[in-house]
């Protein structure tokens, strides 16, 4: 056992932290107010080489697996949520290309993704498939050397402003999930569309755009692993996805919890810091304790997936657990810092807004507890 | 073009204070960083030899952390790092400090430009550069924001008080670089991991030929006598409300106090 | 301390001949000599391409420091041709100096055409002013003037020598300084005698204002200081009073000298007023929001008579030319009153204005560090705030 960082990881972790202090958090608030994509910061992930810290040397990253990505993620979400969220949508397309993909796809989808040259994404909800993964209506027919895809795909994370995106799609509807195909889908192919950008409660700078396919060509080589064998994918995509939305509500709960423990102990009501208040205290005391618990969580996972161990219960473990605690720690710091938290001068009440999110994407609560517990008596078995 | 640049590792200043008590800075858990106007200096003798072609030598004169800042250069893209390290140059002014640095950079030898910045963070003073380059006999421009190079003319653009100046000079020459030079680049993990296994070179006063009775100490005529705490403003007025009304106070009271 | 000829080095070029600014080298048998002109300032040393000239640096303890005597100012003349500000602070301050150490104050003047400026500095206080007029000293380059200054300072061996802290004089100072292994404190803004040793007491900021550090110069000659603008108080102008004018006579080859002013390029922006030299300045920072309205800030610099100063984040977003630049990686400023709008406060910019005589700080953050240094904090919208004191100030002149 040895919970301390490597020399390159600290390495890493200092460099980070130099570039939210000096670039991320200055901007953080603009950049959700103002509501666009911010260019400005993906540029400075791949100037620092961030774009691919799991991918192996040979395609242009830094080999430093999963934990380390993990750490990287909760920084740049502590410095500024979106940055981290955009950071975390774009391995949904690096890594079942990475997992599956061929060596002429990785060269030519893998390699730019992790220099950073394109963005991904990763499309597999839809109107009516949300929690429900296997209801994708989106059809692929074969006809010819490509695919014709058509349908509609929701919510998703870095949705235009991405040049690679993998989708998951059916070949044969009467085969279920059986049927269901990945496929790398390049912006700009004929009949790929973007349709609305989603309205939100937060996170206005992170796109969840709609995907429309009307009769978009694909050609057959961007068939990601095999056909059929598109849920499997998807599956293992997600569990990516989880870890990555525990690290990103970790991150965003350090955040509101330093705002709310500076807060409190500059805020004097009937003459103390509310810091001396037990009330105020046992929030701080639950809200540590929670981003700690939380932060083990998805780095046991993460290290698991390193290992090459099966992580995928602890991964729904951390992604359902960070997720909740961040909903319940941003509400505290807003609390905490009572009337001016609940204004836009303060960014607590912008993180209790993003904070719900986490407890929505890349399965509900409710699915990842179904899926803990599944796991769980599957373990157990008497 | 073979550029050598001389950095120094500072303390952030924004973090260092006098002890009331004692009246002795207070350097522990100051995180050390390179001098920020050095990293102009590197950026733009990075950028000359990507241009140009040629070797960009960096070094530094100060205790073994300062190998850190180097990394730090050699992650920005310099090709060699020297540490200049000897219990003998401890305690260096500017005038001895640049008798150093010049006694390196004559060791070194093959040198078109020495590039600096225009001061250090923790001193301020200013005074190395042309001190470097009187001991090497060899022009000096200071305070530079521009920089071009066309065979062996260098034109500098200086920034002065309020206005620039552009000068012409044969290399070599010694250039100190303002802050308004040039966005430095930031290293990414991949330059950062290389540096980590690049050789630090590290040289005592053996490695050069310099006279110990001016270096350190016994080389330095200026002498610090007393370090204190500036006296800060005292208490403030503040007025917040009606910005008629603020304003006018504010404004009622810098003509009172004749100021305006 | 000396020079000498290594004579069989010489090989007979004469490129030293030029370089001589005081015309001391004669060539005797093919060979360079040193004639009773010679003020061993050294440029000499620097034309000599074999090595033949020998300039002997003196170590500590070995300088006779009795044989130093009086206290100098070194000139700036400012664009125009006039006696910058920061010379008149300087006699204005050596004249209280050299009366503790019961000494006199000279002022050296290099320069072109500038006859009647010794007139100015006797005006201001100067009792013996060293005239060195030449055309190569038409505009400050560093190495006629490093050159001409290091011979007058090692003929008439005064014992402390002041210039202003500005990019000149720092300069200059530091070449003139290694030069002759004299001891130099940069940007001093206290200077006093130490009654006992008769030494120059220099305290300087350092560490970005954190620390003052008093320093001496014990062994060497002469006790040489920068001086920050703005902090020392010149005397009152007079000009009945007169001074000891000395022409020093020198000889300067253009072809000489190593770099050349290919242009001189005017900020336009704001106001005229140098910066450093402004009794108001109006500094804008990013809470600007936009580089058009720096025009507010202009509009309020105009009307004070004063100049246009700004923060790093603003010049760094290319809304305002590096000039303005005010702080730790700009200028380092001491008006009488300093207003910073929208600007925040970050330590490297309070570093470069803290020391200013009053400060109007106007932020709508209420715990803006900006209102630590503050005496007149407002806050609120810069936009209402700036305006209303624009209207508050033509309102109260007007009447």
């Amino acid at each position: 056992m040895d919970f301390s960082f490597t020399e390159d990881q600290q390495m890493i972790v200092d460099a980070v932290r130099e570039l939210g202090e000096e670039e991320l958090a200055p901007r953080a608030s603009e950049i959700a107010e103002r509501g666009e994509f911010p260019w400005e910061n993906v540029e400075l992930l791949r100037e620092m080489d961030l774009c691919g810290v799991p991918v192996p040397e040979d395609y242009g990253g830094l080999d430093m697996g999963f934990l380390t990505w993990g750490v990287v993620g909760e920084l740049l979400s502590y410095y500024c949520s979106t940055t981290g969220a955009i950071f975390g949508a774009h391995m949904l397309a690096q890594y079942p290309i990475m997992q599956f993909g061929t060596e002429e796809q990785k060269q030519k989808y893998l390699v730019p993704l992790t220099t950073g040259e394109s963005i991904g994404a990763f499309g597999l909800t839809e109107p009516n498939a949300g929690s429900d993964a296997g209801a994708v209506a989106t059809r692929a027919d074969l006809k010819g050397d490509k695919y014709i895809l058509n349908g509609t795909k929701v919510f998703i994370s870095n949705g235009g402003e991405a040049e690679v995106y993998v989708i998951i799609a059916n070949i044969d509807p009467s085969k279920g999930t059986r049927g269901q195909t990945a496929f790398i889908v390049e912006k700009g192919m004929p009949g790929f569309e973007f349709g609305k950008d989603e309205k939100k409660m937060g996170w206005d700078a992170l796109p969840n755009r709609e995907l429309i396919f009307q009769d978009c060509e694909v050609p057959v080589e961007n068939v990601l692993y095999r056909t059929g064998r598109g849920f499997r994918v998807a599956m293992e995509t997600l569990g990516i996805g989880r870890l990555g939305m525990a690290v990103g509500a970790v991150g965003l709960a350090q955040a509101a919890f330093d705002a709310a423990i500076v807060y409190a102990q500059q805020r004097e009501q009937f003459g103390q810091r509310i810091s001396e208040f037990q009330a105020i205290q046992f929030k701080l005391a639950d809200m540590a304790t929670g981003i700690e618990a939380s932060r083990l969580l998805y780095q046991r996972a993460a290290w698991l997936k390193d290992q090459g161990e099966k992580y995928e219960k602890l991964a729904a473990m951390a992604k359902v657990y960070s997720s909740e605690m961040v909903s319940r720690v941003t509400s505290d710091a807003v609390q905490i810092h009572g009337g001016v938290g609940y204004t836009r001068d303060f960014p607590v009440e912008r993180y209790m807004r993003e904070a719900k999110l986490f407890e929505i994407v890349e399965g509900t609560s409710e699915i990842q507890r179904g899926i803990i517990a599944n796991r769980v008596l599957r373990e157990h078995r008497i | 073009m073979n550029i050598i640049v001389c950095i120094k590792q500072v303390p952030d200043t924004s973090e260092v204070q006098i002890d009331p008590e004692t009246n002795t800075i207070v350097r522990e858990g100051v995180p050390a960083i390179i001098n920020p106007f050095d990293e102009n200096a590197i950026e733009a003798a990075v950028q000359l030899v990507e241009e140009h072609g040629g070797t960009v030598t960096v070094i530094s004169m100060g205790p073994p952390q300062a190998e850190d800042a180097l990394r730090e250069a050699l992650a920005m893209g310099a090709d060699e790092a020297i540490l200049i390290s000897d219990r003998c140059f401890a305690a260096s002014d500017t005038l001895a400090t640049s008798y150093v640095l010049s006694s390196a950079i004559r060791q070194i030898g093959d040198y078109d430009l020495i590039l600096t910045g225009k001061q250090a963070f923790d001193g301020d003073t200013a005074q190395v550069p042309p001190g470097i380059a009187e001991h090497l006999g060899i022009p000096q421009v200071t305070f530079a924001i521009g920089l071009e190079v066309d065979g062996k003319a260098l034109t500098v653009r200086r920034l002065l008080e309020d206005e620039f100046e552009v000068t012409q000079v044969e290399m070599p020459a010694v250039v100190s670089c303002v802050k308004q030079m040039n966005e430095p680049r930031r290293p990414g993990i991949k330059a950062k991991l290389a540096a980590k296994k690049k050789n630090v070179q590290v040289w005592d006063q053996t490695c050069m030929d310099v006279d110990a009775c001016l270096c350190g100490l016994d080389g330095s005529p200026t002498r610090v006598v007393r370090t204190f705490a500036p006296t800060r403003n005292t208490e403030g007025t503040r007025f917040e409300g009606e910005p008629k009304e603020t304003a006018t106070a504010v404004i009622e009271a810098l003509i009172d106090d004749k100021i305006i | 301390m000396g020079i000498y000829i290594d004579k069989p080095k010489c090989i007979g070029c004469e490129l030293c001949i030029p370089a001589c600014p005081y015309g001391a080298i004669d060539m005797v048998d093919e060979k360079a000599e040193f004639n009773e002109n010679c003020t061993m300032c050294g440029a000499c040393a620097y034309a000599c391409p074999t090595g033949a000239i020998v300039l002997e640096m003196a170590g500590k303890g070995e300088v006779d420091t009795s044989q130093y005597e009086g206290l100098w100012v070194v000139g700036e003349i400012g664009p125009e041709g006039t006696l910058a500000p920061v010379t008149a602070e300087l006699i204005g301050e050596g004249r209280r100096l050299a009366a503790d150490l019961g000494t006199d104050v000279s002022v050296v003047l290099m320069g072109h055409e500038i006859a009647d400026l010794a007139d100015v500095a006797a005006g201001y206080g100067a009792d013996r002013v060293f005239l060195v007029d030449h055309p190569t000293l038409g505009r400050y380059r560093t190495q006629p003037f490093t050159d001409v200054l290091t011979g007058l300072i090692n003929k008439h061996k005064p014992e402390i020598v002041l210039i202003g802290a500005t990019t000149m004089g720092r300069d200059l100072a530091s070449r003139v300084a290694a030069r002759i292994r004299a001891g130099l404190t940069a940007d001093c803004t206290e200077l006093s005698i130490q009654p006992e040793t008769r030494l120059l007491e220099q305290t300087r900021p350092a560490f970005g204002g954190n620390v003052m550090a008093t320093i001496l110069c014990e062994y060497t000659r002469p006790q040489m200081a920068t001086v920050r603008p703005k902090v020392m108080t010149p005397m009152e102008f007079d000009d009945s009073r007169e001074a000891e004018v000395i022409q020093v006579p020198v000889e300067i080859d253009e072809g000489s000298i190593a770099t050349r002013i290919l242009e001189v390029i005017k900020d336009e922006t704001g106001s005229d007023v140098n910066l450093t030299e402004a009794d108001i300045i109006v500094s804008g920072g990013r809470g600007l929001g936009d580089p058009k309205h720096f025009a507010l800030i202009e509009e309020l610099a105009e009307l004070l008579g004063g100049a246009v100063g700004a923060s790093r984040a603003t010049v760094d977003a290319g809304w305002i030319p590096a000039t303005h630049q005010v702080g730790q990686t700009g200028k380092t400023v001491h008006p009488k009153l300093y207003i910073a709008c929208g600007i925040s406060g970050a330590v490297q910019h309070l570093a470069g204005m803290s020391s200013s005589d009053c400060i109007v700080a106007v932020n709508k953050d209420p715990d803006a560090p900006i209102f630590n240094v503050a005496h007149y904090g407002i806050v609120g919208d810069l936009f209402e705030v700036v305006p209303a004191m624009i209207e508050a100030f033509k309102q109260r002149r007007g009447e």
